[in-house]
């Protein structure tokens, strides 16, 4: 299970993989499929057949071969591994905004959120992570086929005791009755959010958050100027993040000796060069580990426009 | 049903209400000023040269706004309600439609000090007659000669500016991570170790922090990430705050949080070398840390930490910063509530073991004791967080790293990208872990404004790297570990 609402669950060194849990099968840091053991299953992929009944007692983290050689690794679900690993039924948050909104919304073990929609599911599993054990997520999407999977998906993942997954057009109707004044913090991802801010409104503790995220920046203008009849501290943010890959890179010295180096890159060389006697790198072409960031990036995901109820 | 047991956790308190005692963070003037105070019957605050009582404070719900007002006791402060504050917004939609409509500009300015009438002392009288901070405003408005030519848009920031000398408001805010990690990232980054809040967040997220967790963190940033870890648990698992050497490291920030017995009994510390001690049939130790790296490593491990241990900052910070913080982790200058004066510098720690709670409170951070440890060494811990930037982050990840449950997420905070991507080609050589990342949050914040939504003229440009990854189970892995 995802989380250790039963402490007995918690993974530790003596925990090991049985019959009917959830494994991420991780191929490679962008190749992961989530799988549930079930004894005389199999698993094949383009590095072979792997049998669930291989999987059965070895710890979490462990490296297993498939009937060719080939390799992969069952890691223990996270809400991180998640997101990467399940399957897109709508556009999704990722670690970054999620992150963001699960901090900036001040989500702590017992509050009750609101969410809408539930899309795939990506930020409520986080959230429920972020409410467990005490408090609970009640999240709300118009799409009755959507919303079946994403309890599906809760069931699977074990966090469906933490979160409620309603069919309603939030939108349209606004969040029911029954939460009024009951939320410490709501989440809005809609195509019109402007629409709903005021029965968020309703919803809202004093002093509660919410939150809402557009890709659009006219959505953001709209959604800002509904906000300040009964919100404060409207504030909106874009995060993204820069990945960095690491290789060892040799780099040549380039002295009157060298024939045929390359001529573009010499001040680099020349701060190898004085560096090299005081690490004990003396000889001509010895590697480093370097880092750069990875040429291809997530250019935008949102606008994420956070505003607390006034007080009264 | 969730409401009811959210108070019990605050020990019956609603905590979206300050009492006595309760610690809070308050915004003067917009994020112009950010004090951290405890709310005692006799402690002040200073604003501007007027000493209040912070006595009306209490009892009200965070997210309040007050106004200095001088009254016949002298300056105290006064709740403002949002009735007030919607005609501000009304007025200022009101002046936005004329905005539309008028073609003003700065081509008459002429910057000589002239505009204003009102003088130094014509102010000085009118605040000894009593006159309300909003009167002197107004009197201000009225006797400027450019204020009538400038657009409605600059008319606004006149006034808003004005205010803030004459009428300043205090906005009264709940110290949760997210306010404490913005208000040291705003005005004292070095004691954080430049950690911003997005990037703490991450941290989180990262290293899986969730109910019932067993969190093993080196805190070399103030607390705030001890203290992070601890809100998001809830007062169930473990922050399991270990240091190298004998000295812990300071977690005085983790006071400013209002956390109950129960969250503070489950921060606890000990020394790395009690991890350590070798142990019969320790299943952590998977062999890819050889015995005697291990005690070759500590020494130097020892050393670096201890000389850093008193200022959790690097290199480069202006003497008199580094003084400010050793200021603030001397017990023998926490400032007394009812002596709250705020020096120039606008943070405030006070005193956040206050006498008040002195006798029946848990202080958070107590020793962890010998069956916790052997519990831990026993099961490995859940995940694990390094904030610690003077210190080589692969020679920490080295010792660490065995003592985590296999599967088990970690994420290391550095400022300096060589030592991450150095320790990440040494994790990936030496086969320890798997899903390796190195990365950089960018985060711009925007002025939403009708006709006039743009990126923020200011912002933080960094807050840092992270190097994250999942601890994998080598035991029956036949290729070798290569030595690093």
């Amino acid at each position: 299970m995802m989380l250790a609402i039963d402490p007995t669950q918690k993974n530790s060194f003596k925990r090991q993989i049985s019959n009917g849990d959830l494994v991420i099968v991780y191929e490679r840091h962008d190749i992961m499929k989530p799988v549930k053991v079930c004894e005389g299953s199999e698993l094949q992929n383009r590095f072979g057949v792997f049998k669930h009944s291989d999987w059965i007692g070895r710890p979490f983290g462990s490296k297993v071969l498939s009937s060719k050689g080939g390799f992969v690794y069952l890691l223990a679900p996270t809400p991180e591994l998640w997101t990467l690993a399940l399957s897109h039924r709508t556009q999704i948050l990722y670690i970054a905004d999620i992150t963001f909104v699960v901090s900036y919304l001040e989500v702590i073990p017992g509050c009750l959120v609101l969410e809408s929609g539930t899309g795939s599911g990506s930020l409520t599993t986080s959230l429920a992570r972020a409410v467990a054990p005490t408090g609970h997520v009640y999240t709300f999407d118009f799409h009755e086929q959507r919303a079946t999977q994403a309890r599906e998906d809760f069931e699977k993942t074990g966090v469906s005791s933490l979160i409620t997954v309603g069919v309603r057009d939030i939108q349209g109707e606004g969040f029911p009755d029954e939460f009024c004044g009951r939320a410490d913090s709501v989440f809005l991802d809609l195509p019109q959010p402007w629409l709903v801010i005021r029965s968020a409104g309703k919803m809202l503790k004093q002093d509660g958050v919410l939150c809402s995220f557009s890709p659009c920046i006219e959505q953001v203008q709209r959604s800002c100027e509904t906000l300040t009849t009964s919100f404060t501290d409207i504030r909106t943010f874009e995060i993204l993040l820069r990945t960095y890959e690491v290789r060892e890179v040799t780099l040549e010295h380039g002295g009157a000796d060298d024939i045929g180096s390359p001529g573009p890159s010499l001040p680099c060389k020349r701060r190898q060069r004085s560096h090299g006697s005081t690490n004990g790198v003396e000889k001509s072409g010895s590697s480093v580990p370097m880092a750069n960031p990875c040429g291809e990036s997530r250019g935008h995901t949102g606008y994420l426009t956070f505003a607390r109820l006034k007080c009264v | 049903m969730t409401e009811t047991s959210m108070q019990i956790d605050s020990s019956s308190q609603n905590p979206r209400i300050t009492w006595e005692g309760c610690s809070v963070l308050l915004d003067i003037n917009d994020g112009g000023r950010l004090v951290f105070a405890r709310l005692n019957a006799g402690s002040t605050l200073k604003i501007g040269d007027k000493k209040c009582s912070l006595q009306p404070l209490i009892g009200c719900p965070f997210g309040s706004m007050f106004q200095v007002e001088v009254g016949l006791k002298g300056p105290h402060l006064c709740r403002i309600f949002a009735a007030d504050a919607d005609d501000q917004t009304a007025v200022l939609q009101e002046k936005e439609e004329i905005q539309q409509n008028e073609r003003k500009d700065n081509r008459a300015l002429v910057d000589d000090n002239t505009a204003q009438t009102l003088s130094f002392e014509d102010i000085n009288a009118m605040k000894r007659k009593g006159a309300a901070g909003r009167q002197i405003v107004d009197a201000l408005i009225a006797n400027s000669s450019t204020y009538m030519t400038k657009t409605a848009f600059s008319q606004e920031k006149y006034k808003l500016k004005k205010q803030k000398k004459y009428a300043p408001k205090v906005l009264l805010r709940r110290p949760f991570t997210r306010s404490i990690s913005e208000a040291y990232f705003k005005k004292y980054p070095a004691r954080v170790g430049f950690l911003r809040m997005d990037v703490l967040s991450l941290l989180l997220s990262m290293a899986n922090v969730s109910a019932y967790s067993d969190v093993l963190v080196v805190d070399m940033v103030g607390g705030i990430l001890t203290g992070a870890v601890a809100e998001r648990l809830g007062g169930t698992g473990h922050v399991c705050n270990t240091y190298f050497g004998v000295t812990p490291y300071p977690m005085e920030i983790v006071r400013i949080f209002n956390f109950n017995n129960e969250i503070c009994r489950r921060i606890v510390r000990f020394p790395f070398s009690d991890l350590s001690l070798p142990e019969i049939n320790d299943p952590g130790h998977s062999g890819v840390v050889e015995n005697t790296m291990s005690t070759k490593m500590l020494p130097n491990l020892d050393e670096a930490a201890l000389s850093t241990t008193p200022a959790p900052s690097s290199g480069g910070l202006p003497r008199s910063e580094e003084q400010i913080i050793q200021q603030a982790e001397l017990p023998d200058l926490r400032l007394d509530p009812v002596n709250n004066v705020e020096p120039a510098p606008s943070i405030d720690e006070n005193s956040a073991s206050s006498v008040v709670n002195a006798g029946k409170s848990q202080q958070p951070g107590k020793k962890a004791t010998k069956e916790a440890i052997t519990s831990w060494k026993q099961n490995g811990f859940s995940s694990l967080i390094i904030a610690a930037p003077d210190l080589d982050p692969w020679t920490v990840v080295q010792e660490l790293l065995p003592h985590l449950s296999y599967s088990a997420p970690f994420a290391i905070y550095h400022q300096y990208l060589q030592p991450l991507a150095a320790c990440m080609h040494n994790l990936q050589t030496a086969r320890m872990a798997i899903g390796l990342q190195i990365s950089e949050p960018w985060l711009r914040e925007y002025q939403v404004l009708p006709s006039r939504t743009h990126p923020c003229m200011q912002m933080s440009g960094f807050g840092g790297y992270i190097l994250n990854g999942i601890r994998i189970c080598n035991n029956e892995v036949s290729i070798k570990p290569s030595s690093v």
